[in-house]
């Protein structure tokens, strides 16, 4: 009989049926319903914009690892190279020019993951480092947001109208549309008054369902909620981070709004609105980017609730979801120093516990 | 019974089912047992036996040197083939001193094996003697000579002794079994342990996995002690790591780098129990042990009760031989086991488990790089951050992952149980932690040389000095002599003149 060097590795010999390629397989089948929705009710060019992208990443992906010396298959297999690509398309609008997706896919795979050292080794989440750079240098490009024109509608464009739209930079005006936060946020810029304004523009219902104009994959908060749920359930994330972000959102825009209704929005409306949900449940939560202890993912996300809130509500974007993931990731490494779980049989601090005082050692 | 939850910990598969049905059986006596002399912690034992001698049953082959060690038993009666070097039960693989004793065949006990009619007016000192001489160690697999925790009361102030039962290692059911067959005896052997111990309490944990054994241990204790309590435990690796079964059960943490006993606990084996009722009652040293023989390439899975010093190949061939290839040999559980380099290799005192696994059950898979999804820090039941202390080993910062909580990992390997990324992480700080000890001693031979050599100088300048000293004294004296005949001299050719003068 031949066995295998026994010097080769120490136990467990045993394994829980888990790997990287499972694990973004189930967070992709978590992004499914919601990304389905998106493509259905953007039509044509949003299913263009989402291939380019997710496509751009993964050749990106391999032609890094090819440079770097690195063996492709096992890691374009893993399944993360593609995750990205889809996250980023879901972030942007959804009828942006082919060029958005395929620039956005090489800034998150090139600069922000594979500079780093590739999967494991970036300090931020990269799908929102490309998304802030877009939103940076192309401004018009990554507001240009559209009403949904559900496939096969009549109004839509088919197929190679679609073509022209993404590929052919035709116009986008008589579809053009601008997203509640941004709406709110220009209102609000002129003087109105939110009690006025908001119950003409903000419908909870048709908010939570997403069916109303925002990028590729934000706009069904139920959809993403239910992936949410699914990931919390097949523990991919935990709850801490979604949580302590949603929890603190809703406290400070509750908070808030009762101070002053007319130039604060309650909390319901930060809940389903813009990037709020797929952020809590989808960005804050990428595993390599945030904090390891439980205490500290609480941080995190409630630190990106902050974030979210202080951008959204005082700064000049209408929305904060990647800024303040981005802010929160720098200060990952932070957090995971300072907090830590207590191991066991020490204090907090390090030093073995008392052993009481009922069994003293003899003298 | 009211428990406490601890942090972390996995639900492995446990694929008890295999061998938990089968009756403990005895197989037919080997042709050649491989007897090593250290089947303990401590001190190798010491032979007491010629090559060709006979001995019988229980005999000793080789006595327990120094305060932490054990003797060695003849398993069965026959003939000392040698006192040499064999196969170690070991991942190594390497030779250790062992008796080769090929059997006779009428498995003869020795006429001076003597049990005690009541153990219980033995005072502690003389169980725990009884102990010692039987060869009893920690039969859960640490292999920590018996006699040294019951003589724990000298130093500790207890007052409950612990049965862990849990037997949380997936495959093994050799507890199990030994619970459900021999419940008297384990618990005889019980009250002997906490009679020399000197407690009161007395627990029995058992993990819920293991009905039918609760169910007998719960019979048993009602018609012997009522004292005694059975404890059934959520099934949760590592369920029986001493501290954290300890903490489930009272809710009391032990101190990092402490023992239980610091918190008045002290805990030990149901196969140790029994072993303990053997020695007592009977006089019987340790010549066996329940072995579970189990794994998806074994044809007939089993509990066998086996003589220390049976080979691996033996018990193999016992249970219907393999199968399959399996992809793994393992002695202990699939968890914290350790493969073997052999099937020549022999059973030994801490072997519970013998596991041929096949490739879907090991699941292995290339190592692929931490996503930092601290699936780790979650299934870590010593609160530590094994990513971390992975990466600064991984980039030689030892003393980095010692500051992390190395010394305070027990191995349990539930990190990499269920590391998505399948790295060896139990492999890392097996590694740092061997390493560390290397340097340790390295360091301690280091101070030591320059304190010989200190002490070497000091000694050399001394002897120096006094040379010198000595000599100069000399120089003095010669000096102090030369200058005298000097004046001697010169003073004798003025008393000449003195006297030429006089005279003219």
């Amino acid at each position: 009989m031949r066995i295998e060097s026994p010097a080769a590795q120490a136990g467990p010999f045993a394994h829980q049926p888990v790997s990287i390629p499972r694990t973004m397989g189930l967070v992709m089948l978590a992004l499914l319903p919601a990304t389905l929705f998106g493509l259905w009710q953007f039509g044509w060019p949003a299913v263009y914009l989402f291939l380019v992208t997710v496509t751009a990443a993964l050749l990106a992906e391999a032609l890094c690892l090819r440079i770097a010396g690195k063996p492709v298959r096992p890691f374009l297999m893993d399944g993360s190279a593609l995750l990205t690509g889809w996250l980023l398309a879901l972030t942007l609008p959804p009828w942006a020019p082919w060029w958005i997706g395929l620039v956005g896919s090489l800034i998150a795979i090139v600069i922000a993951k594979q500079v780093f050292g590739g999967i494991g080794q970036n300090l931020f989440n990269p799908a929102m480092v490309a998304r802030v750079a877009l939103l940076i240098a192309f401004p018009l490009e990554m507001t240009s947001f559209v009403t949904p024109a559900p496939l096969f509608a009549g109004h839509a464009p088919d197929p190679l109208e679609a073509l022209a739209i993404t590929f052919g930079g035709q116009g986008i005006d008589a579809f053009s549309g601008a997203t509640l936060l941004g709406q709110v946020r220009t209102e609000l810029g002129q003087g109105h008054d939110l009690t006025a304004i908001l119950p003409g523009l903000f419908a909870p219902l048709s908010g939570a369902l997403g069916t109303v104009t925002g990028s590729l994959g934000e706009t069904s908060a139920l959809l993403i909620l239910l992936g949410g749920l699914f990931l919390l359930a097949k523990r991919v994330i935990t709850w801490q981070v979604p949580v302590a972000m949603l929890g603190t959102i809703a406290l400070l825009a509750a908070g808030m709004h009762l101070y002053d209704p007319a130039a604060y929005a309650g909390p319901i409306y930060h809940l389903v609105s813009g990037a709020t949900l797929l952020g809590a449940f989808f960005i804050a939560t990428d595993l390599v980017t945030s904090p390891v202890s439980a205490r500290g993912r609480l941080i995190f996300g409630a630190g990106c609730g902050l974030l979210v809130y202080v951008i959204r509500t005082w700064t000049a974007y209408p929305e904060g979801v990647a800024f303040a993931v981005l802010l929160m990731n720098a200060s990952t490494p932070l957090i995971d120093h300072y907090v830590k779980p207590r191991i066991y049989g020490r204090d907090r601090k390090g030093r073995p516990i008392e052993s009481g005082d009922d069994a003293q050692v003899r003298p | 019974m009211k428990l406490f939850k601890i942090r972390g910990g996995v639900h492995p598969e446990g694929r008890k089912e295999l061998a938990a049905k089968q009756s403990i059986e005895t197989p037919p006596l080997p042709h050649l047992l491989h007897i090593p002399l250290q089947q303990h912690i401590g001190a190798t034992a010491s032979p007491a036996v010629r090559r060709g001698q006979r001995v019988a049953k229980g005999d000793l082959l080789a006595a327990g040197q120094g305060t932490i060690s054990a003797p060695v038993h003849a398993p069965t009666s026959g003939r000392i083939m040698g006192v040499g070097s064999y196969p170690a039960h070991h991942a190594s693989g390497l030779s250790v001193p062992t008796i080769t004793l090929q059997p006779d065949g009428e498995d003869r006990w020795s006429d001076r094996i003597q049990g005690v009619e009541d153990p219980f007016s033995l005072d502690a000192e003389a169980i725990a003697a009884r102990v010692d001489a039987a060869g009893i160690v920690g039969l859960g697999g640490a292999t920590f000579p018996s006699a040294v925790k019951l003589n724990l009361r000298r130093k500790f102030r207890l007052q409950t002794l612990v049965i862990n039962g849990s037997e949380c290692e997936p495959y093994l059911t050799c507890d199990d079994r030994l619970m459900c067959e021999q419940p008297d005896a384990i618990l005889d052997g019980v009250r002997i342990m906490a009679h020399a111990l000197g407690v009161t309490q007395l627990i029995v944990g058992i993990e819920d996995n293991k009905p039918e054994a609760i169910a007998a241990m719960t019979v048993a204790a009602a018609g012997s002690d009522p004292a005694i309590r059975i404890a059934p435990l959520p099934s949760r690796y590592p369920m029986g790591s001493e501290k954290h079964l300890v903490q489930t059960l009272t809710g009391r943490e032990t101190p990092a780098r402490g023992l239980t006993a610091d918190i008045g606990i002290v805990v030990h084996n149901p196969a140790t129990a029994f072993a303990v009722h053997q020695a007592l009652r009977y006089g019987y040293p340790l010549v066996s042990r329940v072995v579970t023989v189990s794994g998806g390439a074994i044809a007939r899975p089993g509990n066998l009760r086996v003589l220390l010093g049976t080979r691996v190949q033996d018990l193999l061939d016992h249970c219907g031989g393999l199968t399959e290839e399996p992809v793994r040999l393992i002695s202990g559980g699939p968890m914290m086991g350790q493969p073997l380099p052999s099937t020549r290799v022999p059973m030994v005192k801490g072997s519970n488990g013998l596991l041929a696994l096949s490739a879907s059950e090991t699941r292995r898979r290339a190592p692929m790089p931490c996503i930092r999804c601290a699936s780790c820090v979650q299934a870590c039941p010593c609160g530590l951050v094994p990513l971390e202390m992975a990466a600064q080993i991984r980039v030689g910062n030892l003393e980095t992952a010692v500051g992390l909580g190395l010394m305070d990992c027990i191995g349990c390997g539930s990190c990499a149980y269920v590391c998505p990324g399948h790295i060896p992480l139990v492999q890392f700080f097996n590694y740092a932690k061997g390493e560390m000890a290397t340097r340790g001693r390295a360091k301690q031979k280091q101070t030591e040389t320059k304190r010989l050599a200190e002490q070497r100088t000091a000694r050399l300048e001394a002897l120096k000095r006094a040379k010198r000293e000595a000599m100069a004294r000399r120089k003095r004296e010669a000096a102090a002599k030369q200058k005298a005949e000097a004046a001697a001299l010169a003073a004798k050719p003025a008393r000449e003149a003195e006297q030429t003068l006089t005279e003219t």
